[in-house]
């Protein structure tokens, strides 16, 4: 691939419908005849639903349908043997409650407020149950998962650490993040008969939605189409379908209508997921010189006792360092709560936040420099897989994001450096996510005037999938980015995967580059010319001359056997100075420089804005964010925006992002690596290891917030 | 929320009249509490009288000071030309609170009267005596990290959540009401209340009265060149004081010639500090003098299980807010 134009700056395809209003998001289209569905919480947090008394709701004014466990027309795939069984929380399929919050009852009127109102008209009997949802208290109740990665794992000899002459052993502490995007989850629902239904829903994967909706209503995917152009952030909240969107379904069913479900804000904090309560412990062990002896991993996080929600918390442990021995163990706590989601970042955020604490901590007892430390122990091949690197560019990640730091003004004695009355400091985090890649299939259409439009059924949560695509196919076809139109969110378009994973560039860039590619093939055949000819194609006369009315190729494109032979990851080094007031403990970031090694960049514009979003996400898993628990009820005190603080603009400083940008020769044609997760994998031990540069005060318990840093001695 | 009436209110006469006709009617200024709290089923109303018609929206001189209408929005207050230029503690303190847009709505009255942002309080599903008279306190062994170090009881430990309130109170400013008897004024200082076996009443408004002003005295622009309003917070902007600290001072030279001084986040009620005020009297403006006032200021605290941390961030945003008005 010649890469002509990717890598250039392109603006949004989409940016001026997005900021003029022009985009439908998923809860505006207006369809006639649409109804409102609003979800009653069970206020219990384990037991049993004795009755409901629905008679005040069901007699408001325009309530169509109160829909409870005892009057719940049944989904063929939430029952017992099901051909495809849906996995987790099925809506008012039984009478028990698993936490607090739990939909128990579903309210469908003619309008918003009247749904409202007559959901709090319903009234519940419980049988309640003892619960559990104090994750330190449970902790001993840790169960290893049952899927193979997560299984203890040991090269070498385990806790070999405890031997060596440089010891650090700590434990770190995350608490539940929300993914809190600024678009509330919502689903509008219609059938056409009944076999059929239309879905505009918030949701990172139309395919993955089609085929859930399908699965569970027992119907032919064909006749499930689902609709999600624009998503207003979702970081990993839509992955799955969710317990709301099968009952907005359900319920249009039952109501004959279009049915329109928006979760509140306070139900996003239950319902959605989230990055689950997580308590790790790192053993390291080095020798003198700063070579690691062993490294240990354990890892502690909260599920649900209805189902099982894994993450890599301690996989980076295995590969990041060269260690001759290293183990991990992770175990999960089963708690009366909802169910986590994979967040931003997900596991890897997690791990990387204490592994890379731990090494920062280690280079104070070796007084070595941390970027000195990470070079002692650089890998040039995978020790966990003992494979090769498909590519790997960390050194220079170092290299560049200590020069624009300015890391060479890093006091080496903690808490000794100053301007004004704010004490100053530098950290560094680094992380690593694998690349992938799956299968995906692209249409293009080529018309006579000229232009082309691609269709594949990808999203865009926000990365600007559109644009980079377009670039892409600009790049392959050798015509301008004005003439090509890509298309995506819609599940009659031929099939991609979810968008997570940071996997969209990879996979859909290398079918919209083999498509293109099948294109041009086509046309040369056309000409007469041979199908590799790389002479100049006048797309704008080529069908006018042979009279057709347009050309419409379908393309699969799919790895082959790289990840068998490789190692393939995007690695990430983050740099932060921050300032910290010593008599208010007001932490504040003044710069970070996020340097990435994602191999190819095909939008330095977009991809900019990512690593800066990303980064953003650091500092709220750093410095802010947290949802706070109260066990004696099993509820979220701070369940909303006001009070679970995401960052505002005034605590974002100057952000600079840094590619390394060199192809990837192996994961795909376009030879990027991926960016979305490693943009924020390492934000949060680069800023706390600052914080403790600026202050020698280590804290281990995200997030970060003023009282700590003044009661942390 | 319940299906409630709304009408709207053109004079002052008529909106006490609605109060005292209905029980259940509350006055609607800015709405940016009013209809949180409707939407939370933790106030229903049976009406809402919209008072935004009423005049009440002035800011002018007067012999006695400056009249702030109640219906003056926050904005309009902290950009205004006479408060930035005698009163300046107080344009800091409205622009440290909220967001834009809802300062752009909030109006004095509304400010003053804002239920405190306690969570046990916003949540119906939780225990709250300010909510549910009798119904216990969630709080006082809950997650209580945002919470009351001074005056607090059994029955409540919540804090108001107001920014503005703590300049007024350390302005000395004058509330004015009227009800059904007639008009009346309240000093700043005694308009909010420490919950005690009430903490259901936040204040001594009587429920039929409208707050019509505020008043600021003349005396108080003498703090003009020296006030500072420092706001501790768990993020830049958008957020609740964990401890806010309004500070004034009169200098000659280096010299305190008088001082003014209160906290929020630490009470029921905006916290003004008169002994640590009359001991700066006279005293030379030094981080030892400041020390001590700090010192003062927070004798009879008593913290909670999570706000223990305020007990070292109280003093030592005193001494910074101190610090940084004297300079
Ligand atoms: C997300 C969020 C963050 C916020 N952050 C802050 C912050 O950091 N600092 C801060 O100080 N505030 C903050 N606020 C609160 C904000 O300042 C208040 O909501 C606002 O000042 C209320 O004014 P209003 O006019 O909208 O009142 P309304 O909501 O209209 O009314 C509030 C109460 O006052 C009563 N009332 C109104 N006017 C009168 C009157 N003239 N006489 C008698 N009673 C009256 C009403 O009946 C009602 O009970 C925040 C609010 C939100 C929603």
């Amino acid at each position: 691939m010649k890469h002509d134009m990717i890598g250039d700056p392109l603006n949004r395809v989409d940016g001026r419908l997005k900021v003029t209003g022009g985009a439908t998001y998923s809860g505006e289209y207006k369809i006639p005849g649409l109804t409102y569905g609003v979800l009653v919480p069970a206020t219990i947090t384990s037991g049993t639903l004795v009755s409901m008394d629905t008679k005040a709701a069901e007699r408001a004014p325009g309530v169509l349908a109160v829909i409870t466990p005892f009057n719940a027309p049944k989904v063929p795939g939430f029952q017992p043997g099901a051909a495809k069984p849906v996995k987790g929380l099925k809506l008012f399929n039984d009478d028990q409650v698993h936490f607090n919050g739990q939909p128990i009852a579903l309210v469908v009127a003619e309008t918003f407020e009247r749904a409202t109102y007559a959901a709090s008209l319903v009234k519940a009997t419980y049988k309640a149950a003892p619960f559990e949802t104090d994750f330190h208290k449970n902790f001993d109740k840790g169960v290893v998962p049952n899927e193979g990665k997560y299984k203890d794992y040991v090269r070498g000899e385990a806790d070999a650490y405890k031997n060596a002459p440089v010891i650090v052993e700590q434990d770190y502490m995350l608490p539940s993040e929300m993914h809190n995007p600024m678009e509330l989850h919502v689903t509008i629902a219609f059938w056409d008969g009944d076999d059929k239904v239309t879905l505009y829903t918030k949701s990172q994967g139309v395919i993955g939605s089609q085929r859930a909706i399908a699965g569970a209503f027992g119907l032919d995917p064909a006749n499930v189409q689902i609709n999600s152009r624009f998503v207003g952030g979702a970081f990993g909240s839509s992955l799955r379908t969710w317990p709301h969107e099968f009952a907005a379904v359900q319920a249009a069913k039952l109501v004959k209508r279009p049915v329109k479900l928006t979760l509140t804000r306070e139900q996003m904090f239950t319902l959605v997921g989230y990055r689950p309560l997580t308590i790790q412990k790192i053993g390291l062990g080095a020798a003198a010189d700063g070579k690691l002896v062993g490294i240990t991993h354990e890892s502690h996080s909260q599920t649900a006792v209805y189902e099982e929600f894994t993450e890599n918390a301690v996989n980076v442990s295995r590969f990041l360092y060269a260690s001759p021995n290293a183990n991990t163990r992770y175990k999960v706590v089963p708690l009366n709560v909802g169910v986590p989601a994979p967040m931003r970042g997900p596991g890897e955020a997690t791990g990387s936040f204490a592994l890379e604490s731990a090494l920062d901590e280690l280079s104070y007892k070796l007084k070595l420099d941390p970027i000195e430390l990470r070079l002692r122990n650089y890998t040039y091949t995978d020790p966990e897989r003992n494979l090769p690197w498909s590519s790997k560019f960390l050194k220079e990640c170092y290299q560049q994001g200590s020069e624009r730091i300015g890391w060479d003004k890093r006091p080496a004695e903690p808490g000794t450096l100053r301007d004004g009355e704010w004490m100053v400091g530098y950290g560094i985090g680094c992380g690593a996510f694998g690349a992938y890649r799956s299968k995906t299939s692209a249409k293009i259409k080529l018309l006579p005037d000229g232009t082309v439009n691609i269709q594949s059924a990808t999203s865009d949560i926000g990365p600007g999938t559109a644009t980079s695509m377009t670039l892409i196919a600009a790049d392959t076809l050798g015509i301008p980015a004005d003439k090509i139109t890509f298309e995506l969110g819609n599940s009659s378009f031929p099939v991609a995967p979810t968008q997570g994973g940071s996997q969209t560039c990879s996979s859909v860039g290398s079918a919209v580059h083999d498509v293109c590619v099948a294109l041009k093939q086509k046309l040369n055949s056309l000409a007469g010319l041979p199908t590799d000819s790389t002479a100049a194609i006048d797309y704008s006369s080529i069908l006018q001359k042979l009279n057709l009315p347009v050309l419409e190729l379908t393309q699969d494109s799919q790895a082959g056997d790289e990840a068998k032979n490789y190692s393939m990851y995007s690695f990430s080094a983050h740099f932060a100075q921050v300032y910290v007031h010593p008599l208010t403990g007001v932490v504040k970031v003044k710069k970070l420089v996020a340097v990435v090694d994602g191999g190819k960049i095909v939008n330095r514009k977009t991809a900019s804005s990512q690593m800066i979003g990303g980064a953003v996400g650091g500092l709220g898993m750093v410095l802010t964010e947290e949802a706070v628990f109260d066990d004696r009820y099993g509820r979220y005190v701070n369940g909303n925006f006001a009070d679970y603080h995401v960052p505002v603009n005034a605590d974002v400083p100057d952000i600079e992002a840094i590619f390394i940008d060199k192809p990837d020769p192996i994961i795909n044609p376009v030879g990027s690596k991926g960016l979305g997760e490693i943009s924020l994998i390492g934000v949060a031990a680069a800023v706390a290891n600052a914080v403790y540069n600026a202050t020698g005060k280590r804290i281990r318990e995200l997030p970060i917030t003023p009282d700590k840093i003044l009661t942390t001695t | 929320m319940n299906p409630f009436n709304y009408s709207r209110s053109s004079a002052a006469a008529g909106a006490i009249q609605s109060l005292v006709k209905e029980p259940q009617a509350h006055l609607l200024a800015g709405g940016t509490n009013l209809i949180d709290l409707i939407k939370m089923g933790v106030v229903a109303p049976e009406r809402l009288v919209d008072i935004n018609p009423l005049p009440l929206k002035s800011v002018e001189k007067t012999a006695a000071g400056l009249h702030i209408g109640a219906l003056a929005t926050n904005s309009e207050v902290a950009d205004h030309p006479l408060v930035l230029q005698d009163y300046p503690l107080l344009s800091l303190a409205i622009n440290a609170g909220a967001s834009p847009q809802l300062r752009n709505m909030a109006t004095v009255g509304g400010n003053m009267m804002q239920r405190t942002r306690c969570n046990y309080f916003f949540d119906t599903a939780m225990p709250c005596n300010k909510r549910v008279p009798g119904s216990g306190c969630g709080a006082l062994e809950g997650y209580n990290r945002m919470h009351a170090l001074f005056g607090a009881s059994d029955h409540c430990i919540a804090v108001n959540p107001s920014d503005m309130n703590i300049a007024m109170v350390a302005l000395g400013a004058v509330v004015h009401v009227r009800g059904p008897k007639g008009e009346r004024t309240i000093p700043f200082g005694e308009f909010h209340r420490l919950p005690g076996d009430h903490p259901e009443k936040d204040n001594t408004l009587e429920r039929t009265e409208l707050i019509t002003a505020v008043e600021l005295p003349a005396s108080a622009a003498a703090f003009r060149n020296h006030s500072h309003y420092l706001k501790v917070r768990d993020r830049s902007s958008y957020a609740f004081a964990l401890v806010s600290v309004a500070a004034a001072l009169d200098m000659d030279g280096t010299t305190i010639k008088g001082a003014r001084l209160a906290m929020g986040g630490v009470a029921h009620k905006p916290w003004r500090l008169h002994e640590p005020e009359a001991f700066l009297k006279g005293k030379p403006a030094t981080e030892a003098t400041f020390r001590q006032a700090a010192e003062i200021a927070m004798q009879g605290a008593k913290a909670y299980r999570y706000n223990k941390f305020k007990l070292t961030l109280a003093p030592n945003a005193i001494l910074l807010a101190l610090q940084t008005a004297s300079a």
